[in-house]
């Protein structure tokens, strides 16, 4: 088992790059055509149109997942 | 609302921030810097929200819908990874003392300086539009707040230049710019006071957008939907707020977030406030989420101004850019519009304050240093002082940028949008991206390949949009280019090489990216790279692998005295005897040293000094002319970095061979204790063992004593002595047994053999067993078995003698009258129950665990005299512990104790061992 954590620790400040360049490829594709195509068009949602709501909470959400990754310290 | 109160609020306003920038340098002197966290670094940040965000970004959604929101999103993306490209360009800055982006660019591509005044010139064009867009903004929010709602369209054209405001605008700009960055010629000594009055600024201007957003939304309607619920009844707003019509569409949407991306890494003011202003790499983890989050909040509100803006004055000559300002107005919120006002002040005034004083270090170090140092009419600048000389070239600097800006404003800027103008700057900075992106991650991307690419980058950008820009507004004659000069279509700068369908903006990123990226790929594919270019590649790409004093190159020779007088001319005799006071001995007197040679570690110390002061490039320079000798070869110096790096190896190999030895040493020392614990447990059994066989003993010699000793005796007493004997014989027999049994339990598996066995057998093999016992206490034995087989893996005998144990134990404390033992056997999931439960006394609820402990007696007042050996349970607990099971202790519902026994099922996880 602590060889285990030996193992964990030495891997995890190469972990949050991966973490972040996953995320930073998963909000590209969040924000861009295809998949904003989806939400174009004058549908609403609780009266907001769709795309504004959806811009705004997919950028809410990868805001929250960039501050998560960055809080984690990655112990030496 | 008054004029006079107008015009005076900006300087009041103005005031207040230097008197904080005041207090920030003051602190900064006393050692309490109010820089070093990083809220105030992510505010500073935040500078990239100008008037285009204030003003333009409600003008762009008014004609285009969402597509304004492109220019946060592409920082949002580029924030998730700056702690993986922006930390590696602040460790960069720090160690080679670059302080703009140009000096960056010089220093990667061999100090050239040939680069560095390309890259400051195509900033000084580029951000030129830039400073005319916020002047736009501000003298336009001036008119449109004085003269509500005439005036409100756009700014006092054909005025009289002294009349003009924006002009004293500017020229108020130009005097705060100098008063806060060109105090001090070192530039890699951060501006404290502009760092934390640009931060102010920014939480001035979000207040204020979110004020005047609420207000719009939350008391002109009744919310967002009632909003949107209105705007959806005209057909112009409904295709708005759906992205169909978006011009550009897609590819215009992308295009607008790559320019964005590049701009927040590589734009003048954004470099010097992320990476020259950085005090600690850390601040980045907060800066990567928090400031995205600036920018969302600073957004949410465009949308809903937009709208109601167009529905409250649709076909009237409001400019869409001016609706933030104009709606409090219109509704006679004058505090409101004079605060929103101030607002848009605070994000122009950041910006052109911060740009400014980027772009004047820049121009002095990499254009006006080097041909500075190329007359080399000393004696004339040293009788006016250097020092002074550098400062006062970087005031005209910051004057002539603002005049720049202005001189743009007043020629075209009136024509445009705001946004539209911020883009065309974008274009141009993004020109910056190739080579910095390449050269911090590809080491053969060379200095021709990097001239070529930015060359070719500009005149695209220059030809594509630049010029047409001139061009549209009527300045320029607008013949040649449309359509294509002398009427090649093929050169149409909107549709160049017949590309159409997309807008200007993304036509010309496609081109000059194409140009400027395959430019630096092929040429540096192609040619070799010098010596100083080598190794600065190496250093910039692999600057997390080494550390600061690695970066020496050079083997010359230099006197001391030499060096000293070098940076006393650059940086005064203060500092420069500071800088020497490292790398010389002790107690050394500097004034007899002078004449000694340098230490190699101290000419790269004076050459990073004065990098700092004059630019990378004009650096090597100074200290080449007082080197003599050659500089180091890209081998010789790879070898000291070789050296080093391996020096670097072997002590972390070394580390990991002791941690490794430290964690065996632990492992050793717990086994040892184990060990020890067991040697104490092993000294505790035997001293037990030895009482508990004394008590017999000594009364069989008792007893056997007195019979010797009375030989008389009378019968009757006779047989109840040798009957005491006999008994006590009995127990010293049953408790030798027992010990022999634990002992061969302790050994654990090695005697046993593991097979399937019935527990039901078990149990019927127990009882019989037992019988005897049960007979002479006239007890009952109530079996209650499955009918189902109960397998388990383990040693048959060693179960058998489980439940010989326990029910012998039962048969002990049983009272007959009270009823029979019942032994029940049941399945529970997984497990197999094996339940005894007596009559007797029962178990106290804090002996329950220690029952099982060895030689352990329930002391029992009545009973007196304990009546097992204390060993039976124990081996019971370790017969259910090496079959993978459990045993406890509980009391009946009748009263007497219960002993639970649960073995796994055979078939199990726990039954391939064996």
């Amino acid at each position: 088992m602590a060889d285990g954590d030996r193992q964990r620790s030495v891997r995890s400040p190469s972990s949050r790059a991966e973490r972040l360049v996953a995320l930073f490829a998963v909000a590209f594709l969040l924000l861009n055509y295809p998949l904003l195509s989806l939400f174009a068009g004058d549908a609403l949602a609780f009266g907001i149109p769709v795309l504004y709501l959806y811009l705004f909470l997919a950028w809410a959400g990868v805001i929250a997942l960039t501050g998560w990754i960055m809080s984690r310290r990655h112990r030496h | 609302m008054p004029e006079w109160l107008i015009i005076v609020t900006p300087f009041v306003y103005l005031g207040l921030l230097f008197a904080i920038a005041y207090v920030a340098d003051q602190r900064a002197r006393s050692g309490r810097s109010l820089v070093n966290n990083p809220y105030v670094y992510t505010l500073s940040i935040a500078v990239y929200c100008t008037a285009w965000t204030f003003y333009g970004s409600v003008g762009r959604a008014a004609q285009d819908g969402m597509s304004f929101i492109t220019i946060y999103l592409g920082p949002t993306l580029v924030a998730i990874v700056w702690w993986l490209v922006l930390r590696k360009m602040i460790r960069i800055a720090k160690q080679h003392r670059v302080t703009s982006i140009a000096d960056f660019i010089a220093s990667r591509y061999g100090k050239s300086m040939l680069l560095g005044g390309l890259a400051t010139f195509i900033a000084v064009v580029g951000i030129t539009p830039y400073i005319a867009l916020q002047l736009k903004a501000v003298s336009a929010s001036f008119d449109a707040l004085i003269s509500f709602p005439d005036g409100a369209g756009g700014a006092a054209a054909g005025t009289a230049l002294l009349g003009d405001k924006a002009f004293w605008v500017a020229g108020l700009l130009a005097v705060f710019a100098i008063l806060f960055g060109t105090r001090n010629i070192d530039a890699t000594e951060r501006l404290e006071g502009m760092v934390v009055a640009v931060a102010f600024e920014s939480i001035v201007k979000l207040v204020a957008f979110l004020a005047v957003g609420v207000f719009v939304t939350f008391v002109l309607y009744a919310g967002p939907a009632d909003l949107v619920q209105h705007a959806r009844e005209q057909e112009a707003l409904r295709e708005l707020l759906s992205f169909r019509d978006s011009p550009g569409g897609y590819g215009s949407w992308l295009g607008m977030m790559l320019l964005s991306m590049a701009a927040i890494l590589f734009l003048p003011r954004q470099f010097q406030v992320t990476v020259v202003e950085n005090v600690n790499e850390d601040h980045l983890r907060v800066a990567s989420w928090l400031f995205p989050l600036y920018l969302l909040l600073i957004n949410i509100f465009v949308l809903p101004i937009a709208l109601a803006g167009l529905l409250y004055f649709g076909d009237t000559p409001v400019s869409p850019d001016n609706y933030v300002l104009a709606l409090p107005l219109a509704e006679g919120n004058e505090l409101l519009a004079l605060f929103v006002y101030l607002g848009g002040f605070s994000a122009a005034t950041g910006m052109v304050i911060v740009a400014t004083i980027a772009l004047a270090i820049m121009v002095s170090n990499d254009l006006f240093m080097p041909a500075l140092l190329r007359i080399r009419h000393w004696p004339v600048i040293e009788r006016f002082g250097l020092r002074r000389l550098i400062i006062y070239l970087r005031r005209g600097i910051i004057v002539g940028l603002v005049l720049l800006g202005y001189a743009y404003f007043r020629l075209i800027a009136e024509t445009y949008a705001l946004v539209s103008i911020g883009l065309i700057s974008f274009v141009a900075v993004a020109q910056f991206a190739p080579p910095i992106l390449l050269g911090m991650y590809w080491k053969g991307a060379s200095r021709p390949g990097a001239v070529v690419g930015l060359v070719a980058g500009f005149a695209i950008w220059a030809y594509t949009l630049f010029l047409p820009s001139l061009m549209d507004p009527g300045w320029l004659p607008a013949g040649p280019l449309d359509g294509g000069p002398f009427g090649i279509a093929l050169l149409d700068p909107h549709a160049l090489f017949g590309l159409r369908g997309l807008d200007p903006i993304t036509h010309a990123l496609f081109w000059s990216m194409l140009g400027n990226v395959g430019s630096i790929v092929v040429i540096s594919l192609l040619t070799r790279q010098s010596d100083i270019e080598r190794i600065q590649a190496a250093l910039f790409v692999d600057v997390f692998l080494r550390s600061e004093q690695d970066t020496r190159f050079w083997q010359g020779n230099a006197t001391i005295g030499d060096v000293e007088a070098l940076l006393a001319r650059f940086v005064g005799e203060e500092r420069a005897r500071k800088a020497l006071a490292h790398y010389l001995p002790r107690g050394d007197d500097p004034a007899e040293a002078a004449g000694r040679q340098a230490p190699p570690g101290l000419v790269n110390h004076a050459e990073r000094v004065l990098s700092g002061t004059i630019g990378s490039a004009s650096a090597r320079v100074m200290v080449s002319s007082i080197v003599q000798g050659e500089a180091l070869t890209f081998e010789g110096v790879m070898q000291i970095l070789d050296a080093t790096s391996q020096a670097i190896e072997y002590s972390q190999r070394l580390e990991q061979k002791s941690r490794q030895l430290e964690q065996a040493t632990s492992e050793l020392r717990a086994a040892n204790e184990r060990l020890k614990e067991l040697d104490q447990l092993k000294d505790e059994f035997v001293s037990m063992v030895s009482h508990e066989l004394r008590t017999p003993l000594t009364s069989i010699r008792a007893f056997g004593e007195i019979l010797m000793n009375n030989p008389d005796m009378d019968g009757d007493q006779r047989h109840e002595f040798l009957d005491v004997v006999v008994r006590e014989s009995e127990r010293l027999t049953r408790l030798i047994n027992q010990v022999l049994d634990l002992s061969r339990i302790e050994s654990g598996w090695s005697a046993w053999q593991l097979q399937t066995v019935d527990l039901r057998d078990i149990v019927h093999e127990g009882a019989e067993a037992t019988s005897q016992l049960f007979r002479d206490r006239d007890l009952a034995l109530q079996q209650d078995t499955p009918e189902q087989p109960c397998y388990v893996k383990g040693d048959a005998d060693r179960l058998i003698q489980l439940v010989i144990n326990l029910l012998s134990n039962a048969v002990k404390f049983s009272d007959p009258e009270r009823g029979a033992v019942r032994v029940s056997l049941a399945t529970r999931g997984s497990f197999h129950e094996l339940r005894v439960t007596d009559h007797g006394p029962g178990i106290p609820e804090h002996e329950r665990e220690r029952v099982f402990d060895k030689f352990h007696q329930i002391s029992d007042q009545q009973a007196g005299k304990p009546k097992g050996s204390g060993l039976g349970l124990a081996i019971c607990k370790r017969i259910t512990d090496l079959h993978w099971g459990t045993i406890h202790a509980e009391n009946a519902d009748a009263g007497g104790a219960s002993f639970v026994v649960r073995l796994p099922e055979a078939g199990g996880e726990h039954c391939d061992i064996g």
